[in-house]
Formats: structure tokens, C-alpha cells, sequence
């Protein structure tokens, strides 16, 4: 759907020459800032974390400067209004906003409630009312859910609310501020799906802000990026550029892999979905047919009783320093017959009779939708969350009779909102107390950050940064006592493509000094890409255990793109097409 | 549904009648009636949850007002029961003694004062119980839109602020710092004040969004109206309620003075409500189980205090009065009245949680 010649309309936007700078900060956030979305358009926002795109999301309906501060230099319109006139609310009739956490977002009790909420503040007459509740009920497939708590649904009926509640005063435009980051692969394609039916049948205009862009390309029209406006370190001030998304993302490191398939393979023109990439890939699943895919490495157990370093540099795997409590024999992680419940009486089973074996050396993940059991039985291996029976060995041990300062150097976990852990109110205060409390050199934490996410300035707020770094710190305090076991839930969500690069480099070298790497997460290129073996789990039962070749390749829920280009093929990831292509392809 | 409003007539009228009466049977009977009601009538929503908790309250409040007589001032009456060490006390509090004789009497009266200000606790929570507070706040007239929806975002806060509580503690866990000693200040409450903090703000930013706030443009000529009649309106009610309570005075000032006064607060009230244009979706009906509710709560509250005053030394027997505690027929009959709302309130529909939904962590 070309997006050029059309005037603009009820649902168009305009940017004209923004700045935005917040109070207290001397330099802009965004600068410069044009853009043009016409009205009808699915407009994808693509940045780094930290990088302003929440900012520029916010400064559509007026939030920013009116909400949060800050100056805003420059116009904005919106359906033909100026936000320097308008207050958000009232925009709400033009604009309609879904922020990060839907559950925050919510004002009543109930479903029908909170669908209506919108319509009662804007004064709509009670029929007409009664009338866009159904229908909003029915388009968004809610119609079951009426008279449900709130709390009780699942992340994607929530969402799903979300956006029902922001379209019943029935605005032209939606700004979604990534919609699918903490939803399994299923529950992200239902909601993607009610997009773009909006986007389709209403011509209604949406603009996305996503990290996870292999879901939503395909459907995106246009795509915005914010970048540095000069060669000026990360931090700096940034504009957005906006165009077709084949365009702005050709030479993007952030380019989704079917996209980055067509670069390695030479394809003449830019894919965007995995059909496309599947008409187009037919003589490339010739070339490497019968090829075997190189998996990410898995070091041999010998190679890891002794050096492992209490410092970490990137580049040197292993070899430096011998740091404190560093020949630790490799341990197995045992789990059998574990069961959690929860609730009152134990009526509700989260982990039913689960048996696990786990081999260090090797980045496990965890798979399974929402609400399958993940995080209760991480917190039943870490020892803290309560088991109603089964028992947990890593190398003899059960970590839930230690003590918890003891367990912590045995298996430490980092929890879905790292926050938790971080009370301090400086980066380097909350260093130094992790050091002291795990009886570790001073500096090994700072050291774990440093090598993380980069230098983070040691006076700041943990607060204040960005969710990578956070991640971050978090994962940096939970890896000083240098446990034989990690256990992490859910730290992808929120990260964007450096950070997760990261993040998953750390992991393997962890795991290639032989630990134990256990990883939940929804983020199947993040396990295509790091983990090698997958555990899947429904319903609090495990239902698959094995390399991850074998276990996601030819799931219609968990495969990442590659496999399913090159399906019949085992591949996973353009990194092994490119490696097994740059061996010459055949045998 | 019940309309909110119905059950807490009915709370407030078992409330006026137990704060009329001392009687111990009277008083016994009026809890055990509101707790037949919660008992029948309450739903299985999560605000529907808490009455537990209130008859642990009046629990604690019965034993702590008994505790107090003792100690502080158990004298009176002439059966005794046994003598505590008395602690001498300076010059100064001459009129306080701790310690010291005490009497069956103070014992009962200390027994009476708690059960009475127990079942008020019971019956006002028994309101919270059976009625959504969020419904009622939504059914207050619209000038008093923006403090009813204040008033239930901070309704809400509170559950989070306990689920935020448990995952800052397990977190705590998970830094081996359990068992070490606590700052509870740092450690506990700065994640969870933090937390909420957070929330609250993004709450108020979709709010915002979602158009909360808006304010239609009136004339000038009403927005004055408006301030005069309730300043004026408030006003007279103070002289009303000052001269009511006077004893000189008397009624002949404050009955004119609290009508004009309610009079001119109202037509305030209606006046204002046109500033905000707020519509509401599928608002409860009023209709005969609302009105049967609110009589049986009425009519309970008018006669206890009918028969007070026609027969004293029975709904406020002296604390000379020991011996088994009786009360008159009569008195009985009309308390089961207020039993009646929980065969004529309509029973809810279970709201079941789906099977085998997990809790999220």
C-alpha cells in the first residue's frame, strides 16, 4: 500500500521541525524530527533501547510535553489538530494510546467496564454506548471475557482489552508502545491480527514502537527510525528517518532475519515475510542441501575445571586471572517429581510432576506460553519458591535446605522484573553491596556490568536507566558469588538487538566455563541464536526436552524464520547459512 | 445486581440501631444477623474477601477495651472480683489509677462499650462486603466525580502495594538477605513506594489519554451561582448544626438553618455537576429489592430507638444490672427484621476462575 500522494487526512500525523528536550537534560532528546504518516498506514518505530521512541510515541497525543515536561519546539498535528493547543485528553477522540504494561493502564474492575471507560469520560450518550461495547466485544474477540476480572486474564486477552478500550471513543489513530514484548509467539500473532484487521478494514492509522520487528514487518507499511544525528557516542541527540521498510531497514543490523537471509543468499529483492523468503529461497535449499548446520559451540567437558576468571574481559574465554572460588567442579543440575502449587488450599497446579537433567556447559532455554509453569519452577530450582513435593540436586546439594547467602553461591536466579532487586539509589553503591554480600573481590560486580552493556556511570539511579541496563546491573549482582547455576526468567523482554547480543554472548561464555544456563524466555530468534538445548513446558508438564535443533525446528509455534524458510532443512539461524555458504556450500 | 446504595441504608440502619442499645442479647442477635446476610448474600469477587478480617477487629477491640478497664479504672460497682497491684502514680495525675480493685461491674460495662463498638465495625464492614465500593463511588452525583475516582485509584493501591510487598521479599531472597538484620525502611519500603510511584503515574497517563478530566465551558454568570450557593449553603448548615446542639438556642433557629442550608448545598451541587459531562454505562437499577432492603434497615434503626425511649432499662440496662442478660420480645422480633434482605436481595452469579489457571508469580 503505497503511502505517498494521499493529502492529509482525518488520521494523519505531522511532525514539522520537532525538538524535544526534558527538563533538567541539556541536550535534546530528538531533534529536527519530520515526519509525514499518512492516514491508513501501519508505521513501524524502530530504535534502540533508551534511544527516544517512547518519546517520539508520546509527543503524538500530547503526553509529551503536557504530561511528562520538557519543551517541545516545533508542530505537531494530529486529524488537524495542534497538540500545543490540545491536552490529551482532548485528543482522545483522535488518538487512542496503549502503553508498555497494560494491567498499569487499566482503571476499573472488569471488562465491559473498562471498555466503556473511555466513552463515559467523553460524555457518549448511553445507547450509543452499549452499542460500541458490543461491537467493540466482538471485533476484538472479547466477547466471552465481558464480565471478567481484569487481573485474572492472560497477557494477550489483556492486551487485546487494551486496545478495546483505547478504540471505543473511536479515534483514527492507535500508537502502540510495543504491544507484543512480554507475549508468547502465539498471543503476539492474535494481537498483531487485530491490528491489522484495524489498519485493513477500519483504515484506521497505527503506529507500532517494536524490538521483536521479525513479528510485525510484514504487516508495517512504513517504518521510522531514530538515529544519531552525527557520529556522536550512544546517548547523544537523534532524529528519526522514515520511509518503505524495505528501504530503511536494508542495511540495519536490526533488519529482521528473513531479511537478512536475502543479504547473506543475494536475493534481488528485499523479503519482508517468510513467504516471500520461501518462493524466493528455493535454490539456496538446493545449494545446502544435505549440509549439516554448525550449532552453536558446546565445549566438551574436560575443558572446563579451572581457569575460570573472577573478572571477565570479552575476547579472552577463560584464560585471564584465576579469581576467588574458581576450581568449582561442574555440577549437573537434577530436578525429579517437582510440584508447586498455588493458592490457598493448593488448588491451583503451576508445576505438575516435573523431571529434569541438566548438563553444564551448555545454555539450556525454557520454553512454553504464558502461564505454563516457567517461572514457578525456576523459582522451585532456585530453592526460594516453595515446593509441594519432588526434589532438586545440583551436584548433591538441595539448594532450598541452604540457607539463602549459601544457596546464592550455588545457583542464583534473576527474576522477570529485575527491579526487584535493586533497592540502592546508586549504580555503585549497589555494586560494592553485591561484592560484600557475596564474598567476592571488590569490583566484580562494576567488572560484570562494564562488560554487559558498557561503561554506566557509577553515580546514576539504577532508576534511571534504560531496561538493558537494568538488565543489566541485575544480572551483574546475581553473578558476582560466581554460582555453578543460572537461572534467568524472562530477560529478553524490553532488550533491543545490542543488548541481546550481549546478553546472549554472556551466556555461552558462562556456560563454556562450565556452568549451568537455564534462560525462559518467548524470544525464539534469541533461543535459535544462543541456546542449545530447549525445554518445552505446557500446562506445568514438560513435553519436550532436547537439542534445540531438533526441538524447535519443526514447531508452528516456536520455529524461528529461518527453520521455517528452509523447512525441511534443520537451520536455524543466518549465521549458520552464512558460515555453511562461506564453506562452499556443498559437501 | 444490588444497587450499592441499597446495602449500605441497610448497613448504616443495623449500625444506628446497635449504636442505641447496650444490651448484650441485642446486641449478639444484631451481629449474628448482618453476618447471615454477608454470609448468604456475599459474591465471590475479590473486594467480597475481607469480612473475615473485620471479626477479627472487633475482636481485638472488645479485648482491648476490656483490658483498659481493668487497669485504668475498674472500681465501680460493688461485686468484686479480685485486686490488682496498684501502682503509685505522682502528685500530678491525681485522678488516674492504675491498678487496684476490680469490680464485676466495670468488667460487664467495659464488655457492653466493646460489643457496641464492635458490631458498628462488623455492620459498616458487612457494607464493604456486599456492595463494590467502586460501583458505589460511581453512582455519587457528578460534581463529586474527580474525588470519587480519586477515592477509587486509592482503593486500588492498596492490594498492590501487598503484591508488590511479597515480590520485593522474595527478591530479597534471591540476595541472600534474609535473616540478616533488616532495614525494613531501605529495603522493603523504598522498591515498594517506588513501585507504586511508577504505576500510579503510568495509570494517570492513560487516564489522561483516555480523556479523564475533561471540563465543559460555563458562563460566568453560573460559575458564580455556583460558589455563592455553597459557600452561603455551608454556612448556614454550621449555624444550624451549632444551634441544634445549644441548648438555649434550641430548634426554632436550626431547623430553618439546616433546610436552607441542605437546600442551597444541593441546588450548589446540581448546579456544578453541569460543568462536568460524564455519562454512564449500564448504570444499577433502583427498583423492589432495593427498597425492600433499605426499609428492613430503617425500619430496624427507628424501632430500636423507639423502644429506648419507651422502655430504657431494658436496651440500655445499668451497669448495676448483672445476672443473665434478657431482652424483651419485642426487641428481638425486630432485629430478625433486618435478617430479611438476605432472602429478598438477589443472589449473585458465581464468577468462577478459569481451570487451571496459573497465578502469575
Amino acid at each position: 500500500m503505497n503511502g505517498s500522494g494521499t493529502g492529509p487526512g482525518v488520521g494523519a500525523i505531522s511532525f514539522r521541525d520537532v525538538t524535544i528536550t526534558y527538563d533538567g537534560s541539556d541536550t535534546p532528546t530528538l531533534s529536527g524530527v519530520d515526519l509525514e504518516i499518512p492516514e491508513g498506514e501501519l508505521c513501524v518505530v524502530v530504535g534502540s533501547t533508551g534511544s527516544g521512541k517512547s518519546t517520539l510515541l508520546g509527543a503524538i497525543n500530547g503526553l509529551v510535553p503536557h504530561f511528562t515536561g520538557g519543551t517541545l519546539a516545533g508542530e505537531v498535528v494530529v486529524g488537524g489538530r495542534h497538540t500545543s493547543d490540545h491536552q490529551p485528553r482532548d485528543l482522545a477522540d483522535v488518538v487512542g494510546v496503549v502503553g508498555q504494561d497494560p494491567l498499569a493502564g487499566f482503571v476499573t474492575d472488569v471488562v465491559e467496564d473498562e471498555l466503556a471507560y473511555s466513552m463515559e469520560q467523553l460524555g457518549v450518550p448511553a445507547d450509543a454506548m452499549r452499542k460500541r461495547v458490543e461491537e467493540m466485544l466482538d471485533l476484538l474477540g472479547l466477547a466471552e471475557l465481558r464480565s471478567r476480572a481484569l487481573a485474572d486474564l492472560s497477557g494477550g486477552q489483556q492486551q487485546r482489552v487494551a486496545i478495546g478500550a483505547a478504540l471505543t471513543a473511536q479515534p483514527r489513530i492507535l500508537v502502540l508502545d510495543e504491544p507484543t514484548s512480554a507475549l508468547d509467539p502465539t498471543a503476539a500473532e492474535e494481537v498483531l491480527a487485530a491490528v491489522t484487521r484495524l489498519v485493513h478494514d477500519l483504515g484506521m492509522t497505527v503506529v507500532m514502537a517494536e524490538h521483536r520487528l521479525e513479528r510485525v514487518v510484514q504487516y508495517a507499511d512504513m517504518a521510522v527510525t531514530i538515529e544519531p544525528v552525527g557520529p556522536l557516542p550512544a546517548g547523544g541527540v537523534r532524529t528519526v528517518r522514515a520511509g518503505g521498510v524495505a528501504e530503511r531497514l536494508a542495511h540495519s543490523e536490526l533488519a529482521p532475519p528473513v531479511m537478512q537471509l536475502g543479504r547473506v543468499a543475494g536475493w534481488a529483492e528485499p523479503v519482508l515475510s517468510v513467504r516471500e523468503a520461501r518462493r524466493a529461497a528455493g535454490d539456496l535449499r538446493e545449494r545446502l542441501a544435505g549440509v549439516a548446520p554448525g550449532g552453536p559451540t558446546a565445549p566438551a567437558p574436560e575443558t572446563f575445571t579451572g581457569a575460570g576468571t573472577g573478572v571477565d574481559t570479552p575476547g579472552t574465554n577463560g584464560s585471564g586471572v584465576d579469581g576467588p572460588g574458581v576450581n568449582r567442579p561442574a555440577v549437573n543440575l537434577e530436578a525429579s517429581g517437582i510440584v508447586v502449587t498455588h493458592g490457598v488450599r493448593g488448588e491451583v497446579v503451576a508445576v505438575s510432576d516435573v523431571d529434569l537433567c541438566l548438563a553444564p556447559g551448555r545454555v539450556h532455554a525454557l520454553m512454553g506460553r504464558n502461564g505454563s509453569g516457567k517461572s514457578s519452577l525456576l523459582w522451585a530450582l532456585q530453592g526460594s519458591g516453595s515446593r509441594r513435593a519432588g526434589s532438586v540436586a545440583l551436584g548433591g546439594v538441595d539448594p532450598g535446605g541452604l540457607s539463602p547467602g549459601d544457596a546464592r553461591r550455588l545457583v542464583t536466579l534473576v527474576p522477570q522484573s529485575p527491579t526487584d532487586l535493586l533497592y540502592l539509589t546508586s549504580v555503585g553503591a549497589e555494586c560494592r553491596r553485591a561484592d560484600s554480600e557475596s564474598g567476592a573481590d571488590p569490583g566484580t560486580t562494576a567488572a560484570w556490568l562494564e562488560h554487559l552493556v558498557g561503561p554506566v556511570p557509577p553515580e546514576s539511579n539504577p532508576r534511571d536507566l534504560s531496561e538493558g541496563q537494568r538488565l543489566a546491573l541485575a544480572v551483574a549482582v546475581q553473578l558476582a558469588p560466581d554460582p555453578a547455576v543460572v537461572l534467568l526468567d524472562e530477560p529478553t523482554r524490553g532488550l533491543d538487538h545490542l543488548a541481546k547480543e550481549r546478553l546472549g554472548a554472556t551466556l555461552t561464555d558462562l556456560a563454556g566455563r562450565g556452568r549451568v544456563v537455564l534462560v525462559a524466555t518467548h524470544d525464539v530468534e534469541f533461543v535459535a541464536q544462543w541456546a542449545h538445548d530447549v525445554v518445552l513446558m505446557a500446562e506445568g508438564e514438560v513435553i519436550a526436552c532436547g537439542p534445540a535443533g531438533e526441538v524447535i525446528a519443526a514447531s508452528a509455534a516456536f520455529a524461528p524464520q529461518v527453520a521455517k524458510v528452509m523447512y525441511p532443512q534443520p537451520w536455524l539461524t543466518v549465521s549458520q547459512v552464512a558460515e555453511a555458504l562461506g564453506r562452499g556450500g556443498r559437501r | 445486581m444490588l444497587h450499592p446504595g441499597a446495602w449500605w441504608i441497610w448497613a448504616l440502619g443495623m449500625a444506628t440501631a446497635a449504636s442505641r442499645t447496650t444490651n448484650l442479647v441485642l446486641l449478639a442477635l444484631i451481629l449474628a444477623v448482618v453476618a447471615l446476610v454477608v454470609a448468604a448474600r456475599r459474591g465471590s469477587a475479590p473486594w467480597a474477601r475481607g469480612f473475615k478480617y473485620y471479626l477479627y477487629l472487633a475482636l481485638i477491640i472488645i479485648a482491648v477495651r476490656v483490658v483498659f478497664r481493668v487497669l485504668l479504672d475498674a472500681g465501680a460497682g460493688t461485686t468484686e472480683l479480685f485486686t490488682l497491684p496498684e501502682l503509685p502514680l505522682p502528685e500530678a495525675a491525681a485522678g488516674i489509677r492504675i491498678g487496684g480493685l476490680v469490680t464485676a461491674e466495670a468488667v460487664v460495662s467495659a464488655v457492653r462499650e466493646g460489643l457496641r463498638l464492635a458490631t458498628l465495625i462488623i455492620c459498616i464492614g458487612a457494607a464493604n462486603v456486599l456492595a463494590n465500593p467502586k460501583r458505589l463511588l460511581a453512582s455519587v452525583p457528578p460534581a463529586l466525580h474527580e474525588v470519587a475516582v480519586a477515592v477509587t485509584v486509592a482503593l486500588s493501591v492498596a492490594p498492590q502495594l501487598v503484591v508488590s510487598a511479597q515480590r520485593v521479599n522474595r527478591a530479597r531472597r534471591l540476595r541472600g538477605d534474609v535473616g540478616r538484620r533488616t532495614h525494613v525502611l531501605r529495603d522493603i519500603v523504598v522498591p515498594v513506594a517506588t513501585d507504586a510511584l511508577d504505576r500510579s503515574l503510568m495509570l494517570a497517563a492513560a487516564m489522561d489519554s483516555r480523556g479523564h478530566g475533561r471540563a465543559r465551558a460555563v458562563s460566568v454568570a453560573t460559575n458564580r451561582a455556583i460558589t455563592l450557593s455553597v459557600v452561603v449553603g455551608l454556612g448556614c448548615l454550621c449555624v444550624g448544626t451549632y444551634a441544634s446542639l445549644d441548648a438555649t438556642l434550641g430548634w426554632a433557629l436550626a431547623a430553618p438553618m439546616l433546610g436552607a442550608g441542605l437546600a442551597l448545598s444541593g441546588v450548589g451541587l446540581v448546579l456544578s455537576g453541569r460543568r462536568v459531562d460524564i455519562t454512564r454505562y449500564r448504570p444499577d437499577p433502583w427498583s423492589w429489592p432495593e427498597t425492600a432492603v433499605a426499609t428492613c434497615g430503617v425500619l430496624v434503626a427507628g424501632a430500636v430507638f423507639w423502644l429506648a425511649g419507651n422502655d430504657p432499662a431494658a436496651i440500655n440496662p445499668s451497669p448495676s444490672q448483672l445476672g443473665w442478660p434478657t431482652a424483651p420480645a419485642i426487641a428481638m422480633c425486630a432485629v430478625l427484621l433486618g435478617a430479611l434482605p438476605a432472602v429478598l436481595a438477589p443472589r449473585l452469579p458465581e464468577t468462577a476462575l478459569p481451570a487451571g489457571r496459573l497465578a502469575h508469580p
